[in-house]
């Protein structure tokens, strides 16, 4: 029992020991200087992060409320990798911040939370992680401290939070109520789609969608993001809404796979629904926070079609392509992150002929909103690609269609924005900036998976061989 | 040969431009990728003789498959038949020219080398694809580049030339996707599994209803690229905002990528809905011609001449395609090859041109023979094969195309055939004005003192291009017996299936 336990929760261990070691510096000590504590908390979670490879098995503790398998595994290691990449991202910010430490451990505990939340096994386990994984995301949506906004943005989303908790907690017990019992296992053999049920799962549905920001429940998104440091915003918008669609997808194809005919409708309404609101709200951003807001509202507008696939193909291609979104899109929250922890300037304009002055973070930037866009060679094709695949499995040529329209429309903003930097002329260009080494790194980290990925079949291989 | 030579000394060059310190290593660089692309292209066509001569008739030759996403039945698959070597081999001969004529750029020019370099690896790879999804992903690859290219080295509009010429082509590009897909998810290969291999499909006979719900798709998709007609308008924009070398690609080969995949795609998979649909698109291909030549009569400015005169040209291109006969077909190959040299060629006089007299308006121009001979010559050469002079290749391609045409009785076929011949006509007002008003006459502008001719990188371009125009306008045979049974393949899919219904 001992050892399995220790093995089947490696990733959960490890992260509360970095927080337990986090609060034990804390509590000894008042006298840490800032830099120290980043290096060694970047460390920690690389070591996190290469034990996640190692140990990988399959197993269920607690009586089925704890389960875990290689593909959970996996998925939480791209969790781990990500969190990592932006604490690397996030080093000029915080830098000069008085409570890096309570910062780490929020973070982590957020962690946590998703780590428990993906390997439920019952939905009492889920909804615990969700807990934990949300309540902390506020406390550091607001750790600018001096920025009004900042609070505003936990307000928001703490306040939006409780009421998606509220519904699928409703929904929750209504599945209860109806079918008798919340293991996952054995709630597909008492789902018959009934009203009640159809409700109880619009009513979860509805929970999801606004943790994924699925239009019509994404409008807390870019008043949170604007508002909140671009670190946070960075792990909402990627971390965040990983770990929420690993489940999303999971649940929808394997407990609520006897009700699939219903679900397949509502998927397909969403995502045009999102995919066309969040590409015409994108166009006329200016500020590049809420900017990313939108087009990541449009991604999780793809990823549905993806998701409305059949179950294989389906789940390989959400998964892989969430793989290369951690990459892309943290690439170019990264270079927006450290543009705005250095100069302060987030918005389009500022970043007029940016490319003269920094060709570094220019050509980063780009090659990350060309892997969004979809544009060959960089990663963000394939994903796309098989996304899109994927939906078209079912034969459904108008959902594929209208997502090739919305490839279209937001190829428009994501080149606007190359346009910005590499052929506008401005007199307030942003000076030179020297990029401290964690950043670089990070940035080259996002950089090598976007141009690689796609050219290590393998990879793909390994996902969809593990998403039967 | 292995054909992935032609991505890996793109790619390699690519790289190395990256690594240079200073303008000149970054030339020495593109200009010794330009010469091994090239050579490649020409050691190919020597090659696919050999093998042709020994007497094997496989359809592609040099084939290599690899397993890429094999869950997928998605494969990194090659190999070359005549139209493809034709195809490399233009593309080897513009963008060597395409690098040599920008040897004097100063403004970033290891970006520009790298986009340009990088621009030809989509190129050549398109043309070897012989897996659908290899094929796509190399066109998209020759899209983002030219945004670039126009928008930071262009002239005049260039921001709203290069977004419309990117959304314009990814929207011809977004339409393939979709109609490749709905292909791929109708085939039945072997054990049930789906697959995009195009010697493949070909093989397999897919529904009527199912090609005529894709082929619009697939034919538009590429139409965009290959300026079908209502969707032709990123052509003029494009090309007259772009860099010269730019200019030279996007008419030389980027136009030819469209024209390719409504053959090589289109057409050859879908044999029993281009049989259907051909009627259509004669009228629009008619259309892009006679349209593309009054639009040309109105305009000034020697790019926008050019540019105009493009649309009307790659009409031809896909009115030989529509028209189904093996000439036609033949012809619409002829053309591409043809007009790609040739609409190089042009481009690269009219750079050189506006680079001494900073104008490029015809009217403003004048008596250029007299200071800048060789350039004028070239000038005149490549509207004379525009205009289909005998002895340039534009005469044989046009010919060609009128031949394969006029073998189609049905009326609307022959209606088509004739107005399109009666363009000719009017190709040849707009060019010999252009030629009348520019090169000969007294010299207008003379404050630009001593402008001096070509210097020997452009003269090397301009042979380069000349040669590759004179050798199929004299001796059209070789391209002709390069071509000629790689287009009865497509014709005898076509016929066959015509036949079954």
């Amino acid at each position: 029992m001992t050892n399995e336990f220790y093995v089947l929760m490696k990733f959960e261990l490890l992260v509360a020991l970095i927080i337990f070691i986090l609060l034990f510096m804390k509590v000894g000590s008042s006298s840490w200087l800032n830099k120290k504590v980043l290096v060694a908390v970047n460390l920690l979670l690389l070591v996190n992060f290469v034990f996640g490879f190692f140990m990988n098995s399959d197993g269920t503790l607690f009586g089925e409320m704890f389960r875990t398998n290689k593909m959970v595994e996996l998925q939480k290691n791209m969790l781990n990798l990500g969190a990592l990449i932006i604490s690397a991202q996030s080093y000029s910010w915080l830098k000069n911040h008085a409570h890096v430490m309570e910062f780490y451990m929020l973070l982590l505990s957020t962690l946590l939370g998703m780590f428990f939340m993906m390997s439920a096994g019952n939905f009492l386990m889920f909804y615990l992680g969700l807990e934990l994984s949300t309540i902390p995301l506020a406390a550091i949506c607001n750790f600018d401290l001096e920025k009004r906004q900042s609070s505003e943005a936990a307000i928001k989303f703490i306040i939006l939070s409780a009421l998606s908790s509220a519904l699928l907690l409703f929904g929750i017990s209504l599945v209860y109520g109806t079918t008798g019992t919340l293991n996952f296992s054995e709630l597909p053999g008492h789902l018959n789609g009934s009203a009640l049920q159809l409700f109880a799962f619009i009513l979860i549905l509805a929970g999801f969608a606004f943790k994924i920001s699925i239009v019509p429940f994404h409008l807390w998104t870019a008043d949170v993001y604007e508002g909140s440091p671009v670190a946070v915003a960075a792990y909402l918008s990627v971390i965040s809404k990983a770990a929420f669609l690993f489940v999303f997808t999971s649940v929808l194809y394997t407990v609520f796979k006897p009700i699939a005919g219903s679900w397949y409708n509502m998927l397909f309404l969403l995502s045009v629904l999102t995919m066309f609101t969040g590409n015409l709200f994108a166009v006329r951003q200016n500020n590049l926070k809420r900017f990313l807001a939108f087009s990541s509202i449009t991604q999780m507008g793809f990823i549905l079609v993806g998701i409305s696939g059949s179950n294989q193909m389906g789940y390989a291609s959400v998964v892989y392509f969430l793989l290369i979104y951690i990459f892309s899109n943290l690439g170019a929250f990264g270079v927006v992150a450290f543009v705005s922890a250095v100069t302060g300037k987030e918005n389009m304009d500022d970043y007029k002929a940016f490319y003269k002055t920094n060709p570094f973070l220019a050509s980063v930037l780009s090659v990350s909103l060309f892997s969004l866009a979809g544009i060959p060679p960089t990663a963000g094709f394939f994903g796309k690609f098989f996304l899109i695949m994927a939906g078209a499995e079912r034969g459904n040529y108008i959902l594929i269609s209208i997502a090739a329209l919305n490839m279209i429309i937001s190829l428009y903003y994501y080149l606007r924005v190359v346009q910005t930097m590499f052929m506008e002329e401005s007199r307030a260009t942003i000076e030179r900036l020297p990029v401290n080494i964690f950043a670089k790194l990070a940035m080259l980290v996002c950089v090598a998976g976007i141009l690689a990925i796609g050219f290590v079949p393998w990879i793909y291989h390994y996902i969809y061989a593990l998403s039967l | 040969m292995n054909l992935s030579l032609l991505i890996f000394i793109p790619l390699l060059t690519a790289f190395v431009i990256l690594l240079c310190r200073g303008e000149k290593q970054v030339r020495a660089a593109a200009l010794a990728g330009g010469v091994a692309q090239m050579l490649a292209g020409f050691i190919l066509l020597v090659a696919f003789w050999q093998e042709r001569e020994t007497g094997n008739t496989t359809q592609m030759l040099f084939q290599y498959n690899h397993q890429w996403f094999s869950p997928l039945q998605i494969n990194y698959h090659v190999g070359v038949d005549g139209i493809s070597v034709a195809m490399i081999l233009l593309t080897s001969f513009v963008v060597l020219a395409g690098i040599l004529v920008s040897w004097k750029l100063e403004k970033m020019s290891k970006e520009f080398f790298f986009l340009l370099i990088f621009l030809s690896i989509g190129a050549y790879g398109y043309f070897i694809s012989l897996d659908l999804f290899t094929l796509f992903f190399f066109l998209e690859i020759a899209v983002i580049p030219k945004f670039l290219l126009i928008g930071i080295w262009g002239s005049g509009k260039k921001q709203y030339s290069a977004m419309k010429l990117a959304l314009m082509l990814m929207g011809g590009s977004a339409m393939v996707f979709v109609g490749l897909l709905g292909l791929y998810f109708n085939t039945n290969a072997a054990g049930g599994l789906h697959s995009f291999d195009l010697t493949q499909i070909a093989q397999m006979h897919i529904p009527l209803r199912v090609q005529k719900l894709f082929f619009p798709f697939v034919f538009g998709g590429f139409g965009v690229f290959g300026a079908l007609f209502p969707f032709h308008t990123w052509v003029p924009d494009g090309h007259s905002s772009a860099p010269t070398a730019a200019s030279m690609f996007l008419a030389g080969i980027s136009m030819k990528l469209g024209g390719y995949g409504c053959l090589r795609v289109a057409t050859y998979l879908m044999p029993d809905a281009a049989h259907a649909y051909a009627p259509v698109i004669i009228v629009l291909a008619t259309i892009a011609i006679i349209y593309g030549a009054f639009a040309t009569m109105m305009q000034t400015d020697l790019k926008y001449i050019n540019a105009y005169s493009s649309v009307s040209h790659c009409g031809f291109v896909l009115l030989g395609i529509a028209m189904l006969t093996q000439t036609s077909i033949n012809g619409a190959v002829m053309q591409m090859v043809s007009h790609g040299l040739m609409t190089a060629l042009f481009f690269a006089a009219i750079g050189m041109i506006y680079d001494r007299m900073h104008t490029r308006v015809a009217a403003q121009l004048g008596g250029l023979l007299k200071i800048m001979p060789f350039i004028s010559t070239v000038f005149v050469l490549a509207g004379l094969c525009s205009l289909g002079l005998p002895g340039l290749s534009g005469f044989v391609a046009e010919a060609t195309v009128f031949m394969g045409a006029w073998q189609n009785p049905d009326t609307l076929y022959r209606v088509a055939t004739i107005l399109s011949c009666a363009s000719i006509v009017v190709t040849a007002v707009y060019i010999l004005r252009a030629v009348g008003q520019a090169i000969m006459g007294p010299l207008k502008k003379t404050d630009q003192g001593n402008v001096g001719d070509a210097s020997w990188n452009e003269k090397f371009a301009a042979v380069i291009l000349l040669a590759g125009i004179l050798a199929i306008g004299v001796a059209p045979f070789w391209l002709y017996k390069l071509i000629s049974p790689a287009a009865e393949v497509v014709i005898q899919h076509v016929t066959n299936a015509v036949i079954k219904n």
